[in-house]
């Protein structure tokens, strides 16, 4: 044996350990209010989704595809590094967001926090909430509902970066035309999505406003 | 920018629970983890983004231990260090009782001499980081070093003991 620190593997009741003293570590650290962001990695039908929460809400619901990692990495950046898994704080988002897949849940009903966007960008994707389940809207709408009818552009960038899919609908927003527009998590997902919510939908029907 | 704070868990969770293991008894050993942890967590925002990670926990997890130590002096009975029975149907155990009776003999070793060899070895520590934490020079640690692994030679078998710059 001739290295300078043992093995660097865990045994397995070292593992077993470990992971009790991290649930007691995200426990005390919550209590003391230490923790910046409390975060989980959720199953779902398109695939893992990252949720993460501050103390005032849902921060961040992201794909797969965005990389967890990275995303921690800005989250840790834009609200702060003391970062824990702590899948308890998460809890009750997790079982909504499971209720919305099971096609149990037509809305969901958690605190949020929109500090990752400005403040016209939150006031669109507050706006997503409005769009019921299984309805569409067209940009153009949103731009009007919102009392800026040309800022239809604007409104589409922020559907684009909207901290919270799912949660706050931006899937159910689409080009005038009846085309999908883009989405974060890929166009696979957004039909997957649509369909979900409404399995009589065809591809490509036209939205009347 | 700062790596979250759970990576740092990932990455050093285990052998601060190694070096936790070798200072203290398995209870004191579990919440000195714990106060370790959280002390980071509550003092990370301030800690310098160069700083060398493993060095700060382990000069953390030093403080809590150096505080239990100092309160209970440690009455340890060849008892308590017995080493563990080869009970596990592991199939990875065998390998890790070496390990194990490693720990538990460094906690027969003279203070200063434990705590040099439990963060050399288990800690992963330079002796110029551990010289930093106990306040003395790098020779001095280094010479702990070598006593105590030359002290742990009459609790164990050659084999079991960790290689290295002696």
């Amino acid at each position: 044996m001739n290295t300078q620190t043992p093995d660097s593997n865990p045994t397995s009741s070292e593992a077993q350990l470990l992971g009790e003293l991290h649930t007691r570590l995200e426990r005390s650290a919550g209590e003391r209010q230490l923790i910046d962001i409390a975060y989980r990695v959720v199953d779902s039908p398109i695939g893992r989704l990252l949720m993460a929460c501050t103390e005032v809400g849902l921060v961040r619901v992201a794909f797969e595809s965005e990389g967890h990692e990275s995303i921690l990495d800005i989250l840790s950046d834009k609200v702060g590094a003391r970062i824990l898994r702590a899948p308890a704080k998460l809890d009750n988002a997790a079982w909504q967001l499971e209720e919305y897949f099971a096609g149990e849940r037509q809305e969901f009903e958690v605190p949020l926090d929109l500090r990752l966007s400005t403040e016209f960008r939150r006031q669109v994707q507050l706006e997503l909430s409005q769009i019921g389940y299984g309805e569409t809207w067209s940009y153009a709408r949103m731009a009007e509902r919102l009392g800026k009818p040309k800022a239809v552009r604007a409104v589409g960038s922020a559907c684009a970066t909207n901290p919270l899919p799912i949660v706050l609908p931006c899937h159910r927003v689409l080009r005038t035309d009846g085309s999908l527009g883009g989405y974060l998590g890929g166009l696979q997902t957004k039909t997957y999505l649509l369909r979900m919510e409404n399995p009589d939908r065809s591809e490509d029907a036209p939205v009347l406003f | 920018m700062k790596q979250p704070f759970e990576r740092i868990v990932q990455a050093h969770g285990l052998s601060v629970l190694r070096v936790c293991r070798a200072l203290l008894d398995e209870h004191r050993a579990q919440d000195a983890w714990s106060e370790t942890f959280l002390s980071a967590l509550k003092a990370y925002p301030e800690l310098d983004e160069e700083a060398n990670v493993q060095a700060w926990l382990v000069r953390i997890a030093h403080r809590r231990a150096i505080d239990e130590l100092r309160r209970h002096k440690p009455e340890l009975s060849q008892a308590e260090v017995e080493p563990p029975k080869r009970v596990s149907t592991e199939t990875s155990a065998e390998d890790h009782v070496a390990n194990l009776e490693l720990w538990q003999a460094v906690k027969l070793l003279p203070e200063k001499q434990r705590l040099v060899v439990a963060y050399r070895y288990l800690g992963g520590l330079s002796y110029a980081q551990i010289a930093e934490i106990l306040s003395g020079s790098a020779d001095a640690a280094r010479r702990a070093s070598a006593d105590g692994i030359k002290n742990l030679r009459t609790h164990l078998s050659q084999d079991q003991l960790p290689g290295g710059d002696r």
